[in-house]
């Protein structure tokens, strides 16, 4: 029950709400949870909340760090 | 990440679980808290890439499935009682009750509308022009904020016909429980009810159980490199908390969802299905909150509730057991037919291992 999916703010579109998109789904979300979400954040939304904003930076190092493990392991199997 | 990538990172992380496992003496099992994690990792197929003695089992992190059954009961009876509308997540629909369910209710008459956002109930109460519209609260740290908030949009709207039923749970009395129990070694930590909560408030697992946690996200190398990380923790002897969900977990959560909770909301003890009454466990409204509580305004006499005595749920949410070793799984207790909480949430364990075959 605890799901929450990124999706991108496009628009504030009042005090405290809204409107995400995701692959072209777009839907109203409340901001009273995280009041200082901006226009192109990516926001992790539960039950039509914005719960947290997706740290990029944080994402970044995590795919770079798959990509190095991945790489490392291309490596070793063909050698 | 390039074409094969993710599996050439799956595969090196599981040999390096392989490896750190292979030095340990003996079984180490971890479970993971959350209902969540359990779909992903049976979704997954995770399992299969774990080596026989790493066994993960599943915790209490299933709102649907720690719900008492005479919660259905209050719920069907106020619904009865006052001619309310009962406004429901569509996770506790087909849960069974003592006599039916949410939706047999509906069947003969009841009025149920299901909802994704707790905020429309706002929306059925201004619709259903002052009759009762009740929601019915379930769930932990990262859906009772939203509530938190709708009430709270409610008060400020001056919304008199609006009321919940609390069987609201947090996740740290269990888990100060579970963390006690000898046969467990470490916890995969609920990666949403973290966000709210932060990483941070996690750390009286190490200090004062010397039992390891790891905050995981979702996706299927989240959730391995998190293993990895226990399973490093516990061969090395060096349990500690660390927050592998870095990109949507701060080390201290998020204030503005924590002090929604603590504006709407006091603790009080809850009844766990299978664990019984964990002293504060449970949230209901308080102050000019209290006007939303259905257990004070809208009354009704609940008969207590019996479980199927060959229900093995409770030790199943304990991670004590496993469904398969349940005389009922696959039989009597089937998705379609459901005896207990486990089988009937579509995140329950019972659920997961009667899906993916993982017996």
């Amino acid at each position: 029950m605890c799901l929450a999916i990124p999706m991108e703010l496009i628009e504030i579109t009042g005090e405290g709400t809204g409107k995400v998109n995701a692959g072209g789904i777009r839907t109203d979300v409340s901001l009273m949870m995280i009041p200082h979400a901006k226009v192109g954040d990516y926001l992790i939304i539960h039950a039509g909340f914005g719960i947290e904003i997706l740290d990029r930076e944080e994402a970044r190092i995590r795919l770079d760090l798959f990509k190095e493990i991945a790489e490392a392991t291309r490596h070793l199997e063909e050698t | 990440m390039k074409q094969g990538d993710e599996s050439l990172a799956a595969r090196s992380l599981s040999r390096e679980i392989y490896e750190e496992a292979g030095a340990l003496p003996t079984e180490v099992r971890f479970m993971e808290v959350c209902g969540t994690h359990t779909m992903a990792i049976h979704e997954a197929g995770l399992k299969s890439l774990l080596p026989e003695n790493i066994k993960l089992v599943s915790g209490p992190g299933c709102p649907v499935c720690v719900t008492e059954k005479s919660f259905i009961d209050e719920a069907i009876l106020i619904g009865k009682e006052y001619d309310a509308c009962l406004v429901t997540f569509g996770d506790l629909v087909r849960v069974p009750g003592s006599f039916g369910s949410l939706a047999s209710y509906r069947a003969e008459g009841g009025s149920i509308r299901v909802v994704y956002s707790p905020l429309d109930a706002i929306a059925a109460a201004e619709e259903a022009l002052g009759r009762p519209t009740v929601f019915l609260g379930v769930g932990f740290e990262t859906t009772i904020p939203t509530i938190a908030a709708t009430l709270k949009t409610a008060l400020g709207k001056g919304v008199d016909n609006l009321f919940v039923v609390s069987a609201f749970k947090t996740i740290h009395p269990p888990l100060k429980i579970l963390a006690a129990k000898d046969d467990l070694d470490g916890f995969l930590l609920p990666g949403h009810v973290s966000a709210i909560l932060g990483s941070n408030c996690f750390e009286y697992l190490p200090r004062d159980f010397h039992k390891a946690g790891v905050v995981a996200g979702f996706e299927g190398l989240d959730i391995l490199q998190a293993l990895r990380d226990l399973v490093r923790m516990v061969a090395r002897k060096s349990p500690h908390i660390a927050n592998d969900y870095k990109r949507v977990v701060r080390s201290e959560g998020n204030p503005t969802a924590r002090a929604l909770i603590d504006e709407v909301f006091a603790p009080c003890d809850a009844s766990w299905r299978g664990l019984g009454v964990i002293p504060g466990s449970g949230l209901v409204p308080k102050g000019p909150y209290s006007r939303f509580d259905a257990s004070v305004h809208l009354p009704v006499d609940v008969p207590p509730a019996e479980d199927d005595p060959r229900c093995r749920c409770a030790a199943i949410l304990m991670g004590s057991r496993t469904p398969d070793t349940c005389g009922l799984f696959g039989r009597e207790c089937t998705p379609e037919y459901p005896v207990g909480p486990c089988m009937v949430s579509s995140e329950g364990t019972c659920a997961a291992y009667y899906k993916y075959g993982a017996v």
